[in-house]
């Protein structure tokens, strides 16, 4: 009994020994890798065409490419081809492929591989598309080895921006688990709730990642984001509230940017009372923007007059935002005119997995309180939101941030067409169809970006919804980091930061 | 246990209840200020002579959210015992008396219902009925009754073989009154320190859901909610997570000695 | 032996019936799992692939039946979510879980068992009086609020640890085993004044006994009959405690595992519901209830055998 204790004391000591050297070893790879945190996991698929969760998408910007990739202006830019031509009417688009880009199997990209990713996106050979905006594509024809051509149904000069759909290896299309892209970076791993590792890919056609290791690890715990930062288990996190902020030391760089998206109180224009322009307006009326940005994120933000978010410098029309100031008479008057004298309750849905627009909510409903207007809050979860709200479009009222997919305006202002598959709000204005489907067959662009704008003004004064702002998006990056750039869309560019 | 000790019980408990439970009773008809409104220069107000409790993200008065939300809270726990507890101890009552088929096949299904998990149950039921506080109730209230009707069964099954029951049988006492009148006031003891667990499950259950976002609805506050908003703001305003969290310990404490007094 | 299968199929039973409510809580609950992971751009063509994919277009019974037959293969099917096999991720979280079970279980028995026999022997002393009061204040304090005030005690004012810290096993053994440490006593200090109420409650009780008069009056030391004897009669209702406890811990590692941001079953069960991620929900569910069953099952084992008159 006695030797076997012995035994045991040795063999205790031995592997705490190993442990601790295993420890130290642990810690020393820091130098070429960056940990960043990030809110949630990847739930949604990891398929690059499927995918269309925010959060996945960030991640694997870093990972896919398409034929052009959005830089970090907003403008397109070429990376799986080398060069583009689109016809004089927007009905032929004609992509050069640029030589020896690898897939990170090592295989070469061949226009076989385009077209099988493009075909996959076009649902070629199932017939309904797979990608919405992808209906448009008649054909997509290899002219050489070296050229392919998407030829559209009608014509439309600002479909380049779907073009940047994720090139896959043909024997690969289904990318769900095994991840093989052109990017930057590879995927080298997951473990569910707790981690998405990446590597610099060794043969990057362009300009090579600088920082080896990337670990996104999962934080759902927004109160300890401050102290994962401080303490070194993270090294960077974005979206952080401005409070969460200005607790950082000076060990952190913060880039403050915004998350491109606009917060809304999104009305159900099909029920009563929000079918009446009046009620619409008069809630627009009782609204004080800046008032939700003191309370949501310290007076941060930039507020929106309609669907459009400052990034796209192009559209976006900072005069709508003084469509409506705070008016509570003028509130009053318009609902007594809608025969409401004494106000009306109704029901704000708010997802529960964000705490801004939750924290929006309470406020709203606050300021309607001044007009008479009983607003009741009522949380669900992210899923049955998409179910029940989005797809059942059956609701009041819900404050939700909505973003673009792709870099153009039409990702912003086609769901509020009576038609759309995406128009949650049933927006139903025959002006503003007719406006957007004149913006979309243009093929100047000066009188396509006038027809957009009108459509957002005509958003703005029928009071389609309260449009509020577009959150304020706080960066932190530890000071051994450098190289954070922001872009108009939601994406995370790791291949750009470099180690000080 | 010696008179001393029993006294200090029941003074202690008592303070405990009447620092929360008067608070919460004013809360219904006033508090210092409205639990709702919001002011902005007093955004996670520390501890001060205006704002005792300190303010929350939104400027709203901690102490009154306190108070309004005691209310809540209670509301919900008394309501989840009281449903889980009454309809416990009616199954409990029958199966554990009579026995026989119908005993086990009820038993069965009460297994079935404690090992399911009871988050999982509570999302059917208000993915069913929709979120707030009575749905909460009924909820909890739901995963509450197997335990209860297993605690008293084991209480009939024992009591229904003493003397003094088999006696009163003999005396011609009906099923229904032995039942109530003779074996119910026996298991007081039993079923008071389980009343007492309960509570305190409700309101962790309470918590929990809130938690989950599918609990009390902003900006109703109940103490669960308020400490699981405040866990955001621990580093910058501790005492926003530090008094709900308090209240909810007097609470529970303040009745469990008081229960140990009574029973 | 009659007896203990008797109760075993009793067991089997009650696990079926679960998992049978589970799939229809799934029919009941709202919420597309294929919507949930394609998104608000997805097409109806693409939700109906996912769907056909996911065997979402049979019937409610025929997939109840085909997940059956899947389990005597050892096959739970594959998560939706994370597109790999539930085997797999229950194997990876389960060590995380079962980590925080045994070092809590530890935790708890290294404060309850010996403050409660001290405080049983120094009975009605000062000292005992000091224990009981602590005790009924930890007693009343919710798991929730512990775990907050642990990390704000060790974590944010002592800076023992980093709230939100935690590396996997794999990565760097110590820091998981130091993090580890703080959510397991988060979880073990109600449930160790639980233990240590019972426990000295029944070592009172077991006091006034005959035996231990008589073994006093015959000349035995103190010490010899409190350890020998007492405490083994006395833990009983401390075992079957902690028997509940354990299985309790799992279930109860949801509220946990979200103040401390630990990725384990918890945290898969509650995103998994979210994600209506049903393979992996019915998974662990269905893991939650064996437990608990088992442990039911155990303690009326041990019960038949310490007293053999229980029907």
């Amino acid at each position: 009994m006695r030797k076997f204790g012995k035994k045991l004391l040795v063999m205790l000591l031995v592997s705490t020994l190993a442990i601790a050297l295993c420890g130290c070893a642990g810690d020393k790879v820091g130098d070429s890798l960056i940990t960043i945190g990030i809110p949630q996991d990847l739930d949604d698929s990891l398929d690059p065409h499927v995918a269309e969760g925010a959060g996945t998408r960030e991640v694997l910007f870093n990972v896919f490419e398409g034929l052009v990739k959005p830089d970090s202006n907003g403008d397109l830019i070429p990376a799986v081809a080398s060069a583009y031509n689109i016809n004089e009417d927007g009905t032929v688009y004609t992509f050069k492929l640029r030589e020896g880009v690898k897939f990170h199997n090592g295989a070469t990209v061949t226009v076989q591989d385009v077209k099988a990713s493009l075909d996959k996106c076009a649902g070629t050979g199932s017939g309904e598309p797979l990608v919405a905006a992808f209906s448009d594509v008649k054909e997509i024809n290899i002219v050489d080895d070296s050229t392919i051509e998407v030829v559209l149904n009608s014509s439309n000069t600002d479909f380049l921006p779907n073009m940047t759909a994720a090139i896959l290896p043909a024997d690969h299309l289904d990318a769900s688990t095994e991840l093989i892209g052109t990017g930057p970076y590879k995927y080298v791993s997951r473990s569910p709730q707790e981690n998405i590792v990446l590597q610099a890919f060794d043969d990057y056609w362009g300009e090579k990642a600088k920082i080896k290791d990337v670990v996104f690890k999962i934080i759902p715990n927004g109160d300890t984001y401050v102290m994962n930062l401080e303490g070194g288990s993270i090294d960077m996190m974005a979206r952080l509230s401005t409070t969460q902020a200005a607790q950082l030391s000076d060990n952190f760089d913060i880039y403050e940017g915004t998350m491109n998206l606009v917060q809304g109180l999104y009305l159900n224009n099909k029920v009563e009372p929000f079918n009446d322009p009046k009620v619409r307006q008069a809630l627009n009326y009782a609204v004080d923007v800046q008032e939700i940005m003191d309370f949501v994120s310290d007076g941060k933000g930039t507020e929106t007059g309609s669907s459009m978010f400052p990034a796209f410098g192009k559209y976006y029309m900072p005069e709508l935002n003084d469509t409506y100031t705070k008016d509570v008479e003028k509130a009053k008057q318009l609902l007594s005119e809608a025969g409401y004298p004494n106000g009306f309750e109704f029901t704000i849905t708010v997802p529960s997995n964000y705490q801004q627009h939750i924290d929006t909510a309470q406020v709203l409903k606050e300021q309607f309180k001044e007009i008479g207007v009983t607003a009741n809050i009522n949380l669900i979860e992210w899923d049955s939101w998409l179910s029940d709200v989005y797809m059942g479009r059956n609701f009041e009222s819900t404050v939700i941030g909505l973003d673009a997919s792709t870099l153009s305006a039409r990702a912003m202002l086609e769901r509020f067409t009576s038609d759309s598959g995406k128009n949650f709000t049933n927006y139903s204005n025959a002006e503003y169809d007719k406006t957007y489907a004149a913006a979309v067959a243009s093929t100047d662009d000066d009188i396509q970006t006038q027809n957009y704008k009108k459509c957002e003004q005509i958003l703005a004064e029928d009071a389609a919804n309260v449009y509020i702002q577009d959150l304020p998006n706080m960066v932190a990056v530890n000071k051994k980091f450098g190289g954070y750039e922001f872009y108009p869309l939601y994406v995370m560019d790791i291949s750009k930061m470099y180690i000080k | 246990m010696n008179r001393k000790k029993r006294s200090f019980n029941f003074i202690l408990g008592t303070v405990l209840l009447a620092l929360t439970l008067i608070p919460a009773l004013i809360g219904l008809v006033w508090t210092p200020y409205d639990p709702e409104s919001m002011d902005v220069a007093n955004k996670l107000a520390h501890v001060s002579i205006r704002h005792i409790y300190g303010c929350d993200n939104f400027g709203r008065d901690v102490f009154s959210r306190i108070m309004s939300g005691s209310g809540i809270t209670l509301l919900i726990a008394i309501g989840t015992v009281a449903c889980g507890s009454i309809i416990g101890t009616i199954i409990g009552a029958f199966t554990g008396y009579f026995g026989g088929m119908v005993d086990t096949a009820i038993m069965r299904i009460n297994d079935v219902a404690l090992a399911f998990p009871s988050i999982l149950l509570a999302l059917v039921i208000i993915s069913l009925m929709g979120s707030g506080k009575y749905q909460v109730m009924f909820a909890l209230g739901i995963a509450f009754i197997p335990s209860y009707a297993r605690i008293v069964r084991g209480e009939y099954k024992r009591i229904k073989n003493l003397d003094y029951v088999k006696s009163a049988k003999l005396a011609g006492a009906g099923d229904l009154r032995i039942m109530f009148v003779h074996i119910l006031p026996n298991t007081k003891a039993v079923l008071l320190s389980s009343v007492m667990i309960g509570f305190n499950n409700a309101i962790l259950a309470e918590a929990g859901l809130s938690f989950l976002g599918i609990g009390v609805q902003p900006p109703d506050a109940s103490l669960g909610r308020m400490l699981s908003e405040a866990q955001a703001y621990l580093f910058t305003n501790p005492g926003y997570a530090m008094f709900p969290g308090i209240t909810i310990v007097m609470i529970i404490l303040g009745f469990s000695l008081l229960s140990k007094e009574i029973g | 032996m009659k007896y203990v299968a008797k109760k075993v199929i009793g067991a089997i039973i009650t696990l079926l019936v679960v998992s049978l409510l589970v799939f229809l809580a799934f029919a009941i609950i709202p919420g597309d799992p294929a919507l949930s992971r394609l998104g608000t751009n997805a097409t109806e063509s693409a939700l109906a692939a996912m769907r056909e994919r996911m065997g979402l277009n049979k019937p409610i019974p025929v997939r109840y039946l085909l997940w059956l037959a899947g389990i005597f293969k050892g096959d739970l099917g594959t998560s939706y979510a994370y597109e790999m096999p539930v085997t797999a991720l229950i194997a990876d979280k389960m060590p995380i879980t079962i980590t925080l079970m045994i070092y809590s279980l530890i935790l708890m028995l290294i404060i309850s068992v010996p403050l409660g026999v001290y405080a049983s022997y120094k009975e009605k002393t000062a000292i005992d009086r000091a224990i009981q009061i602590i005790n009924q204040i930890i007693m009343a304090l919710p798991p929730f609020f512990s775990g907050i005030l642990i990390t704000l005690v060790f974590g944010v004012g002592l800076k023992f640890f980093v709230p939100g810290g935690f590396v996997s096993i794999g990565v760097n053994p110590v820091r998981f085993f130091k993090f580890m440490f703080f959510p397991a006593l988060a979880i073990a200090l109600p449930k160790s004044a639980m233990i240590l109420n019972l426990l000295y409650t029944s070592l009172n009780g077991e006091k006034k006994k005959d035996y231990v008069r008589t073994a006093y009056s015959r000349g035995n030391t103190s010490n010899a009959v409190f350890f020998g004897h007492m405490l083994k009669n006395a833990s009983m209702p401390a075992i079957t405690f902690i028997g509940m406890a354990l299985a309790d811990i799992v279930a109860g590692s949801i509220i946990i595992e979200q103040v401390f941001g630990i990725p384990g079953l918890g945290r898969i069960l509650l995103t998994s519901i979210q994600n209506r991620d049903y393979p992996v929900v019915l998974a662990v569910i269905m893991l939650i209830a064996l437990m608990v069953v088992v442990t039911n099952l155990a303690v009326d084992v041990i019960y038949k055998i310490v007293d053999p008159r229980i029907e």
